[in-house]
């Protein structure tokens, strides 16, 4: 043992200069692609703070290269001097948001639940739907995931203007819920075969019915995997914006739909572009950070044995 | 569909056997099911009579036929439980699922299939009319469709170099580093954050020809003309380069926690055996990651196959189509010519090629790793 040690500190440690080294590559490295995934961010934000000139001179830093102004925020309608007078850009913009938080909760939550309820009973129970066998009923759920949005857009436009769900919020709902389903059922799969089914067993041992062993027992316990289901559906809607482009015009209108058509005739207007983009992002931003744990659990559910 | 539904049980311990149910609730759970099936087929022709003006009842739009499946698939939940008892409680945990997917999924894509069979302009007001295969023809013919096909290729092995990266940044996040969750956080932010905003601030004010500062640097660096979407080989990469930005993240994440699940003990073995740094990465860890980073590549392709908002932002396919994916292509087949007949055939077509190509890339890596391990 004490040799295996020796010899493993010494292949660890050659000599204090290639340890050295390994550590500057390596801190050198994780540095570097830090800058590559923060710049374009600190890009978006600052120029939201910059007027034209600054734009076209490329400045970057604020206060030493130029001088930061409310510029784009007030074209939103969203500056500190602006936010209590009435803009019609705020309106417009908050109409866009709350349709960008309703589609997009409301699609996770739906997937969540019918998502949920599939998965569980795909872990429990055998089912046979005419020759249909639990893993044929699986694999329909999980090769959705290969259908390409580009698939359903068009038949969706021509249903959607017949049953009256062209522009409607919910009719975007109904689509980001198929969208998000085979994720959140391969999620949601994982979570129920990691529950021992014993505790069901005594559940029902116990009195109590299936859907109140589920409700009672195992849903508090799969709890977490809900909420990562969840977080990555939602990150999944809110950035959608092939069948929001187009199916939706003026009133269920998302977010990524209007960042997308700001290009207007009269040239573009950085400041406003970036204060807007920055919107767009920040919400889930301030969730990835904040529940970075739950996003990873949902990503790595099901992919290492 | 419904006739055949029928659930085995899993565990025969504490289910009620069919015929205890009373026959009074039977009757309620057939009578409803009966019920819901003649009022959602009384919806629909009366739609169909209404629409094809043999009749004047009806509404203007189908949406009555919608709520008329909703009420049938409430009716037939209740006829499961009704009638079969527990085994219709199981069912009911499945039921909402497929009978959503079932409507949004299938019967769309068979209309779909219809409609890729018609000559329909949604501007012109001839209307809709059957033509066979005559868009079939047309898009063997078409150069545009065919380069966007030939960019999936392209793009989709794109997928290997960012493979690559995100397999050293999961190496790293891996190493003994300090502050790994800062950088972890960090290293994840670009999945969260919407693909269009950001492509939008990147590839149209940052990659500016003029004053973007990725311009200057590659002034700086010694490119003379660094024009990021004028030619067409510089216009993709800039693609590639600006998808990649978004998915590294992706599978850099899968690949970490597959190396975090690997024991440490072979890698020390290895190590205490007199390996190399590079020996024990490709003898002993590049093997063992195999399988999860199978799965990493091909959940990428797949999503890669869906790849057009970067596209329709940045370059709307130019300069000439060159940066063309095939949902792109589409998209602007619809938007600026509104021609549906012709872009659905474009996205079949589009579909059968994705189903082929994914099942076989599936047989392909299961027998890829199976051999190699």
């Amino acid at each position: 043992m004490s040799v295996q040690t020796t010899d493993y500190t010494v292949s660890e440690i050659r000599s204090p200069a290639a340890f050295v080294g390994s550590r500057v590559f390596i801190y050198g490295a994780l540095v570097f692609w830090s800058f590559v995934c923060l710049f374009p961010i600190y890009w978006t934000i600052t120029t939201s703070f910059k007027s034209a000139v600054d734009v076209t001179q490329g400045h970057l830093i604020p206060f030493v290269d130029f001088q930061p102004d409310w510029k784009g925020w007030r074209s939103l309608g969203l500056s500190p001097d602006s936010i209590s007078q009435t803009s019609t850009v705020r309106d417009e913009f908050l109409k866009r948001f709350m349709n960008s938080v309703i589609t997009s909760v409301g699609a996770s939550s739906l997937a969540i639940i019918i998502g949920s309820l599939a998965a569980y009973g795909l872990t429990r129970y055998r089912y046979h739907f005419a020759w249909f066998k639990n893993e044929d009923i699986s694999f329909f759920f999980l090769s959705q995931l290969i259908l390409p949005p580009v698939v359903l857009a068009l038949p969706f436009l021509v249903l959607y203007r017949e049953v009256a769900l062209l522009d409607t919020r919910i009719g975007l709902v109904l689509l980001y819920t198929l969208m998000v389903l085979p994720i959140v059922i391969w999620i949601m799969r994982d979570q129920f075969n990691s529950i021992p089914v014993e505790l069901e067993e005594a559940a029902l041992v116990d009195g109590l019915s299936i859907w109140g062993a589920f409700f009672r027992i195992v849903m508090p316990i799969a709890l977490p995997g809900m909420v990562a289901a969840f977080i990555l559906a939602m990150v999944l809607c809110w950035n959608e914006y092939f069948f929001a482009a187009l199916l939706t015009s003026t009133d269920a209108k998302t977010i990524p739909v209007m960042v997308a058509s700001q290009t207007g005739s009269q040239g573009i207007n950085w400041w406003s572009m970036a204060a807007l983009a920055t919107a767009a992002i920040a919400p889930l931003a301030i969730i990835g950070i904040a529940l970075e744990r739950y996003l990873i659990m949902g990503m790595t559910a099901g992919s290492v044995k | 569909m419904a006739d055949q539904t029928s659930t085995a049980n899993a565990w025969p311990a504490n289910s009620t056997p069919a015929d205890l149910i009373p026959p009074g609730r039977k009757r309620l759970g057939w009578a409803l099911m009966i019920a819901g099936t003649l009022v959602l087929l009384a919806t629909i022709v009366m739609q169909i009579l209404y629409k094809t003006e043999v009749d004047t009842i009806g509404f203007y739009t189908w949406r009555p036929v919608v709520y008329a499946y909703v009420l049938w698939g409430v009716a037939l939940g209740a006829w499961q439980v009704l009638t079969r008892g527990e085994d219709g409680q199981r069912a009911l945990f499945l039921l909402p699922a497929l009978l959503f997917t079932i409507a949004m999924v299938i019967f769309p894509t068979l209309f779909g299939f219809y409609i890729a069979l018609t000559d329909w302009n949604l501007s012109s007001f001839a209307g809709r009319k059957f033509n066979g295969l005559d868009n079939f023809w047309q898009m063997l013919g078409d150069p545009y469709y065919r380069n966007a096909l030939f960019n999936m290729v392209l793009y989709v092995l794109a997928v290997l170099v960012e493979y690559v990266i995100a397999f050293a940044l999961a190496l790293l996040l891996n190493a003994q580093i300090r502050a790994r969750k800062f950088f972890r956080v960090v290293f994840l932010l670009p999945l969260m954050l919407s693909p269009v905003a950001v492509s939008w601030m990147v590839g149209k004010s940052l990659m500016e020809y003029r004053f973007g500062p990725a311009a200057t640097l590659a002034r700086h660096l010694g490119w003379g003309n660094p024009a990021f979407f004028s030619d067409p080989i510089t216009a993709r990469i800039s693609i590639m380069v600006l998808d990649a930005w978004t998915f590294i993240p992706f599978m850099m994440i899968m690949l970490l926690a597959g190396l975090q699940a690997m024991s440490r003990e072979v890698i020390e073995a290895a190590r205490v055996d007199g390996a190399t740094t590079w020996q024990t990465f490709w003898q002993v860890t590049f093997p063992l990651m195999l399988p999860v980073s199978v799965t990493a590549v091909i959940l990428r392709i797949i999503f890669k196959l869906k790849l057009a908002d970067i596209i329709i932002t940045v370059t709307s396919g130019g300069p000439g189509g060159a940066t063309d994916s095939v949902s792109s292509f589409i998209y602007r087949e619809y938007r600026d010519r509104s021609n549906v007949g012709y872009g659905t055939m474009l996205a079949m077509i589009y579909l059968i090629i994705i189903v082929v190509f994914v099942t076989w890339l599936l047989k392909f890596a299961n027998r890829f790793v199976r051999n190699v391990n």
